[in-house]
């Protein structure tokens, strides 16, 4: 914690001479108004290093633009909203009322995400929201001021759905947790399995976070059905790949799942996990120019930070969407009709493969088919091409 | 429901039950007979389930040994552990209000889990069942049930019997039980019964974290895990009754039961089934199914 708050302030000293060198060398020619830029990121508790990563990503892409977006050199104000959504509002407001940010990005938990997302509307700021998939964030709420880098929950799920009914399942068992996010990726899985001919035995859920599953493991051997569809993240998948493994049901019912299951999770579950197929659309070896450049790039800014993950590209490409909505609007930030037209229609280079945005704000982007192989995620296809999330609810 | 399945189910519910109990115990010792609200408990099972992941190797590199090995410097240093806090913080609590020890106890809460931030990290860790417990046994003909299973529910019931005689057969448990009806009355038959309290309390804490440690190979390891057993805890203490052991086991059963069941029977209601037990059992017995005495 010490030696992290004093490398925070190392980096600070030196971007503030940096900017200070940089200030000077320009003169009264870069007389333009700095663009707030305001990160409203876990920075402690369970989601900290996907905090991190996302930020690390962001700061990546706006200095391989010279540090400046529409012209207008960036200054950042940081809050660390603990995933904690009761203070979301409050946090929110932090950054809006108090440091009068021109843009906003976050979050990671959906939660504190639909606080932000009401707060940005409410303030009419620009909002990019770097992880957190909740659908009702470009469905009900979607407006031209808020845009994604990520995912809905939806998407994950209903790539899987198309995948396990080509594979010629018939008969499939649910299980998630009863929360909002477990409900959206079941409900994308259920769609794409129901039109594809198959057919839902029982939707399984308990409690979050409970992870008392023997009982429901049981209930899944007692029904027999040709496969199981899941959705868990963090400790939660941990322990159900290894208890599904232990019970004896990893040879006898193939085990399918939202990407998230085996998503930073693989060291923990240890060879329980090998072989299970997951939807995302990030993985490891998709091998192409644009990735090998990022990493390379991601690994030369932040030396001492872990390898760029799934969290880091989100974060790196919420960067390139405010640079190219800047780069329309010449660092207006208010002119959400000139953004929004502009991100509708642009290409975002993405190392995850290239994507564009749907009306709603949310990635039209191919979902990736990935086998655990070793302590990867390899990629094996792609599940489904150029998915785009119904955002259903929204008006755009 | 088959008839295979149901038994199946009733294994599930026993074996859980059991596990509550074992993580429940310390806080019933702590609770009844010390008379303090001790909301870190929950933060000393999370401490065992870390010390099995992060002692292992060091344990493995110093003695050779494995998973008992670490098991046994685990327990020792839980021990010491409890000892010192009982000296350092909750000796100053048996007089306070309950409100006091809630502050106390939650501060602690905050600074084991940002130790644990600091020390071991966020990722989530596996932690392996030695060898010979690792493999399975088969139960109808798709089903498997682990070793590991049976052998934590084994210990817990060794665990009960052993706690069941130390406090009603020996002179100790008689000590204990004296001390908590009547402390000073204890004390002026010349039993010092400060050290007898920091005895209660590092068992307490000793049994918490041996309950995270022999837990951690199937519950993994991960952070915030210490406040999810917290309130199942509490639960399982009230409905027994505070301070008894016997209404700590047999509390921890009947919650395994209606979890067990409620998940598979009534799946939309089984977030709230085990409290509402607890409400009917309470509006019933308002002291719990069996009080301390």
């Amino acid at each position: 914690m010490k030696s992290n708050t004093l490398n925070r302030l190392k980096r600070l000293a030196l971007a503030s001479a940096v900017g200070l060198a940089v200030g000077v060398a320009a003169g009264p020619a870069a007389a333009q108004q700095k663009l707030k830029v305001g990160l409203m990121l876990p920075y402690t508790g369970t989601f900290a290093a996907l905090g991190n990563a996302i930020e690390n990503g962001f700061r990546l892409a706006v200095s391989e633009n010279g540090g400046r977006l529409g012209g207008r050199e960036v200054e950042y104000f940081k809050v660390d909203d603990e995933s904690d959504p009761a203070k979301a509002t409050d946090n929110a407001n932090k950054l809006i009322k108090r440091d009068q940010v021109d843009v906003l990005v976050g979050t990671v938990h959906s939660g504190v995400q639909m606080g932000l997302a009401k707060a940005a509307n409410d303030n009419n700021v620009l909002l990019i929201v770097p992880n957190a998939g909740a659908g009702a964030v470009t469905g009900p709420m979607c407006s031209t001021n808020i845009y994604r880098s990520s995912f809905s929950n939806w998407q994950p799920g209903y790539a899987m759905g198309e995948v396990v009914a080509k594979r010629g399942h018939k008969n499939v068992v649910t299980i998630t947790w009863k929360y909002a996010a477990g409900d959206e990726s079941v409900g994308g899985f259920k769609e794409a399995f129901e039109k594809g001919g198959g057919k839902i035995v029982k939707e399984l859920s308990l409690p979050f976070p409970n992870v008392e599953f023997q009982a429901l493991l049981t209930e899944i051997a007692s029904l027999k059905p040709d496969a199981v569809y899941t959705f868990f993240a963090g400790g939660g998948a941990v322990k159900f790949v290894k208890d599904y493994d232990a019970a004896g049901l990893r040879k006898t019912i193939p085990l399918y799942g939202a990407g998230f299951l085996t998503d930073g999770t693989l060291e923990a579950q240890g060879a329980s996990a090998e072989g299970l197929l997951t939807t995302l659309h990030y993985a490891d070896g998709i091998d192409n120019p644009r990735e090998k450049a990022f990493r390379a790039g991601y690994a030369k800014a932040f030396p001492s930070a872990p390898a760029p993950d799934v969290y880091a590209v989100q974060g790196y490409d919420a960067g390139q969407m405010l640079a190219t909505a800047m780069a329309a609007t010449k660092g207006d930030a208010k002119k959400f009709d000139v953004i929004h037209a502009e991100l509708s229609k642009a290409t975002i280079d993405s190392p995850r493969g290239k994507f564009t945005l749907s009306k709603s704000g949310n990635p039209v982007q191919d979902m990736y088919l990935r086998e655990v192989k070793g302590k990867e995620n390899r990629v094996v296809g792609i599940a489904s091409k150029a998915l785009s999330d119904p955002s259903r609810g929204c008006k755009l | 429901m088959e008839f295979g399945t149901f038994l199946v189910q009733c294994l599930n519910a026993l074996q859980y039950g059991l596990l509550l109990f074992l993580v429940a115990s310390g806080l019933t010792l702590i609770f009844g007979i010390m008379g303090v609200i001790n909301l870190a408990h929950g933060s000393f099972y999370m401490i065992g389930a870390y010390m099995a992941y992060a002692l292992a190797p060091f344990v493995a590199k110093w003695t050779g040994g494995g998973f008992f090995a670490t098991l046994a410097v685990g327990l020792v240093l839980s021990v010491a552990l409890g000892y010192v806090l009982e000296w350092a913080f909750y000796s100053f609590l048996y007089e306070r209000e309950h409100l006091q020890q809630v502050l106390m106890t939650y501060g602690l809460i905050l600074v084991f889990e940002e130790l644990r931030s600091i020390l071991v990290g966020n990722d989530v860790h596996g932690v392996k069942a030695p060898d010979w417990l690792a493999g399975s046994i088969p139960l109808g003909d798709l089903m498997t049930y682990p070793v590991y299973r049976l052998f934590i529910s084994a210990v817990c019931v060794a665990l009960a019997a052993a706690m069941y005689l130390v406090l009603t057969r020996t002179r100790l448990g008689m000590m204990i039980r004296a001390g908590a009806t009547n402390r000073e009355m204890v004390q002026s038959l010349g039993v010092d019964i400060q050290f007898l309290y920091r005895v209660v309390f590092a068992a307490g804490v000793a049994l918490a974290v041996f309950a995270g440690m022999i837990a951690a190979p199937v519950s993994s390891v991960y952070p915030g895990m210490g406040s999810q057993v917290l309130i199942i805890c509490f639960v399982v203490v009230v409905i027994g009754g505070i301070g008894s052991v016997r209404g700590a086991l047999f509390a921890a059963l009947l919650i395994g039961l209606v979890d067990t069941f409620g998940k598979v029977v009534f799946p939309h209601a089984a977030g709230v089934l085990v409290y509402v037990m607890m409400a009917l059992i309470l509006l019933w017995k308002p002291d719990g199914l069996f009080k301390a005495g």
